[in-house]
């Protein structure tokens, strides 16, 4: 065995880290058991990947999950492996390291991969406890021992590893500014318009964002004591626990520079990595090759080719770097960058802006090649491009349309998508890439989109790669793949109601127009069906946020009265569960004579409708009634209309509930709710039922024991009784299972659809898990109800009898006569 | 020849833009009866008379998209250029001229040829 080991030549690594060890594989991988392999790292842990800070900081990672080579990897391949000292000294003479505990070892051969040091501003006060650099596990520790939400960071550096920084400190709910010195963030990959959605985009998420800003000194407790404060040069304060400098890095060539060894930046190596000894490599992070040191791993990996292939002596590459490309790891920002992005005078440009969807894109070329490549905002193309520019090939007639990525290039998309490099990353939001959604559908043998989300997550979130995992699905699946056929909402889309809604929500869109991009709406500004549903639906999912859009409101909602076939209007006060008054009554009779209304009816729902108002009378007539205390029925409109009830116990001999107050209380807590269409409710106060209860959307029975409730009833075309949804005893049971339920319908079924085909379509079962089975899901429904309820009940006739602008819609322009 | 043909119509202020909601309508009362005015998102101007070719439902009540509207009783949807019904349905309803010029709506009440 000694023997053996006396014949192995011994490499010695300095810096376990990722080019280090990337190398030890290379050469394992080629001459295995050629070396007795030693290495050094500074770092007490085992090699891990550093690019996973970033995730291990925000919490998306824990350490275990982004260790590269673990203890048992080393002892596997007879590596040893001295964690957590450095090494001070190199004797080339005697080819023996020493480290700082005086640990020593002879080499034959040395391998340098001493990465790079962040560089620390030397500014007053930079030696506070709190203020720290981002490269290493032992910083991200040191942050989280100081991060809590409320407190303060301020990174310096608004760079890709600042903002990612910022990004993780963010999440763990610090109030983090940004601190940059030039006017723009990645001034060294971004435009100053792209820099601009950049900042809105992180502006949006609660940072504050300081450009242009220079930074004088680190206040703090007393001489010596933690960070308080980051001074500005124009004196402002920016309040600070934790301060991060990212303002970047700087080769490690101490070690090599005092070993005598060739440096200028950073160590300086020939084309097999080679330094000025022949006995010492160098690879990684703290080289200078050609005048060029690197900051990124792909190179990296080349580099560790090509050290292996000299140093095991089996072939003799040449390193030439190629063009790397950068992501930004910020989850929600799609961003990548690669090659010669800043273009110069010999090269040209091609810009995309899409302003109103954050959308940036430039691509560099020279001579009709691809040389660099900008995306921001949306970065699904990237890989393409990325290839692009790596096989350098004159671009000829793909320069007409490849700003809009391959999908145009080629005439099927899944080709692009075919085409797409198995590491490229599908789904911004929660970083799932290409090779791990195939992987997923093959091992689980997942057939839907919603599998594919359950298991991977990818499109789950905001759901903008949606039809790029559909297309996954369909290259791994073929035929296999069949999509559930959704209706289009309408023609201006080929999304159906549900994607709708639930982009809406996951995407934070707010407006008609916000949606209408998300979902590549075919139409400018849809048609008569789909912008109604859009305005329900943003009402339904932003209440007191969203602004209603009168235009695109059915033209009874927008009068808040009902068109009849001779285009004059119908006017129908609100009588709550059916009660009135002698002065509502006199009231109804002095607008009926003074309008010279034509025609006075009772309705089924129990209430008066006077029918025939001319248009121009609407508002005076309004006026006039609310003078009296009535408000709007909402007979007119995709919401609550009625509360039917009997006069129960109060009056009425087999009564055992006071269904009349039970109906009134319902009304005034449910009136004025938009529904996807209309809603009915009834209260009866025995099982005779005299209100009908079983036959509108909510009905409700007392009995001896309580109240019966009922769901999905229609007395229209197709009439339908109603199904039993479960039997409650109280009063507000009553009301919080009617809002629940009104409220899950509400934000569940599609435009235009009433309870009675929702719960067909949905099933009874499932309403009842919901309402019935989970009584914590039924109180935040009855919350959220309640809470949009406090936007909606309002009288939209005293409002507009009281806007005079709204009331020119009721006049006349000019009259020309 | 010429007699009761105006060659030369006349345009009359109507009002201003802005009194029109965009992608909405407004009416203009004439002795032929209501005009109604539309304006779409990008601010062109087009005016029909307020009667669907249907069953004569208030074209300026329905909803305005594109350079459409869609009728309030029916559903038809009714061209602004054209004044035809689109789609499957057939029927047209009169055009008038109309322009914007400072702000201002101006409208001719003799037919569009
Ligand atoms: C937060 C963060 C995010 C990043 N994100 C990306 C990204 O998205 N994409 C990308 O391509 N790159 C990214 N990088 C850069 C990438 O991590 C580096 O390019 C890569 O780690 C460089 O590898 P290296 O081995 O040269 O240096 P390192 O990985 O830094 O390894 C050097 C090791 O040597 C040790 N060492 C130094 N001196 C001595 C000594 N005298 N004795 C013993 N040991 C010593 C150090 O402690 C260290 O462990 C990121 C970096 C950080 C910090
Ligand atoms: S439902 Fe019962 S309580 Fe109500 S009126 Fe009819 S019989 Fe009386
Ligand atoms: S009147 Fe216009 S569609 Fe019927």
């Amino acid at each position: 065995m000694n023997m053996m080991n006396s014949v192995r030549k011994k490499l010695v690594v300095i810096g376990n880290g990722m080019a280090g060890m990337r190398t030890v594989e290379e050469i394992l991988q080629r001459t295995p058991g050629m070396f007795e392999i030693t290495v050094f790292g500074a770092e007490p842990q085992p090699n891990y990947d550093r690019i996973m800070l970033s995730p291990l900081l925000a919490g998306d990672k824990s350490f275990a999950q982004i260790v590269l080579n673990s203890l048992e990897w080393y002892e596997a391949n007879n590596i040893k492996l001295i964690a957590g000292e450095a090494v001070v000294t190199i004797d080339r003479e005697a080819k023996l390291v020493i480290g700082e505990a005086g640990t020593t070892r002879p080499y034959d051969l040395l391998l340098l991969a001493t990465g790079s040091n962040p560089f620390v501003l030397p500014l007053p006060g930079v030696n506070r406890p709190g203020v720290m650099t981002f490269r290493s596990v032992a910083d991200v520790e040191q942050m989280l021992s100081i991060a809590a939400p409320g407190k303060n960071a301020v990174v310096i550096g608004g760079g890709l590893l600042g903002l990612e920084a910022a990004h993780g400190l963010n999440l763990r709910g610090m109030n983090v500014s940004v601190v940059h010195l030039m006017p723009m963030l990645m001034e060294r990959q971004l435009d100053a318009a792209s820099a601009h959605l950049l900042e809105r985009k992180l502006t949006s998420r609660g940072m504050n964002i300081y450009t242009s800003a220079n930074t004088e000194a680190f206040d703090g407790d007393g001489e010596n004591g933690p960070v308080r404060a980051v001074v500005l040069k124009d004196e402002q304060r920016i309040e600070a626990d934790l301060v991060v400098m990212a303002v970047g890095i700087r080769p490690n060539a101490t070690l090599a520079k005092s070993a005598g060894l060739a440096t200028d930046r950073g160590v300086l190596v020939d084309d097999a990595m080679r330094t000025s000894d022949p006995a010492i490599f160098a690879i990684g992070e703290c080289v200078e090759h050609n005048k060029q040191c690197y900051g990124l791993v792909a190179p990296i990996w080349d580099m560790a080719k090509v050290a292996a292939d000299h140093i095991c002596g089996v072939a003799e590459p040449v390193f030439s770097p190629i063009a790397s490309g950068t992501r930004l790891k910020v989850s929600g920002i799609e961003m990548f960058s690669a090659g010669a992005f800043m273009g110069d005078k010999s090269t040209e440009d091609v810009v995309l802006r899409d302003g109103a969807r954050g959308i940036y894109k430039r691509l560099v070329l020279r001579e009709d090649r691809l040389v660099g490549v900008v995306c921001f905002g949306d970065a699904r193309d990237a890989g393409w491009y990325f290839e692009l520019l790596k096989n350098g090939e004159p671009l000829g007639e793909l320069r007409d349309t490849m700003i809009f990525g391959p999908v145009v290039a080629s005439d099927d998309p899944d080709d692009a998508l075919a085409a797409m490099a198995d590491g490229a990353e599908i789904c911004g939001c929660n970083g799932v890439k290409k090779s791990t959604i195939c992987k997923s559908i093959a091992e689980h043998g997942l057939t839907s989109l919603d599998d594919v989300r359950a298991r991977t997550k990818a499109s789950a979130s905001c759901g903008s790669c949606t039809g790029l995992v559909e297309g996954l699905l369909k290259l791994s699946l073929g035929t296999g793949y069949a999509p559930a056929a959704v209706k289009p909402l309408c023609k201006c889309t080929s999304h159906g109601h549900d994607e709708v809604r639930r982009r809406i929500k996951g995407g934070a869109l707010k407006t008609i127009p916000a949606v209408m991009q998300a979902l590549e709406w075919t139409t400018p500004n849809g048609c008569g069906s789909c912008r109604p549903a859009l305005n329900f639906y943003l009402l339904a999912a932003w209440p007191g946020e969203y602004v209603d859009d009168a235009q695109s409101r059915f033209v009874n909602e927008r009068m808040h009265a009902n068109i009849q076939k001779d285009g004059t209007y119908s006017v129908v006060p609100r009588m709550w569960g059916g009660t009135t008054s002698a002065k509502e009554l006199r009231a109804i009779a002095d607008v009926v004579e003074k309008f010279d209304i034509p025609a006075v009816k009772v309705t089924g729902g129990q209430r008066i409708d006077m029918l025939g108002v001319k248009k121009e009378d609407l508002q005076a007539v309004w006026k006039d009634l609310n003078a009296a205390g009535l408000v709007s029925g909402h007979a007119y409109g995709k919401a609550l209309r009625t509360v039917k009830t009997c006069v129960g116990s109060e009056w009425c001999r087999f009564g055992v509930q006071d269904s009349t107050a039970m109906g009134i209380a319902l009304e005034k807590t449910t009136w004025g709710s938009w529904h996807p269409h209309k809603v009915k409710l009834a209260v009866s106060g025995c099982p005779r039922n005299c209100a009908e209860a079983t036959i509108k959307d909510f009905g409700v029975v007392a009995t001896e024991a309580g109240w019966d409730l009922h769901v999905g009833g229609n007395g229209g075309i197709k009439v339908r009784a109603t199904e039993l949804l479960c039997k409650v005893t109280t009063e507000e049971e009553v009301m919080e299972y009617a809002c629940a339920f009104l409220q899950l319908y509400r934000m569940e079924a599609h435009y235009l659809e009433r309870t009675a085909p929702w719960i067909e379509r949905v099933g009874l079962k499932y309403v009842q898990e919901k309402i019935v089975e989970n009584a914590e899901l039924r109180l935040s429904l009855f919350k959220d109800f309640m809470h949009a309820q406090k936007f909606a009940r309002t009288d939209p006739w005293a409002e507009q009898a009281a806007d005079q602008q709204a009331g020119k819609k009721f006049n006349a322009m000019a009259e020309l006569v | 020849m010429m007699d009761g043909m105006r060659v030369v119509r006349d345009f009359v202020d109507v009002g201003a833009l802005e009194e029109i909601p965009s992608l909405g309508a407004r009416c203009v009362k004439t002795a032929m009866g209501d005009i109604a005015v539309f304006r779409t998102a990008d601010d062109t101007v087009y005016a029909l008379r307020n009667q669907c070719p249907h069953k004569a439902g208030p074209l300026s009540q329905g909803i305005v998209h594109g350079d459409a509207v869609t009728c309030p009783l029916h559903g038809w949807v009714i061209s602004l250029q054209s004044g035809k019904a689109m789609g499957l349905d057939t029927g047209c309803t009169p055009r008038f001229s109309v322009k914007v010029e400072h702000g201002r709506v101006l409208l001719s009440v003799g037919v569009t040829a």
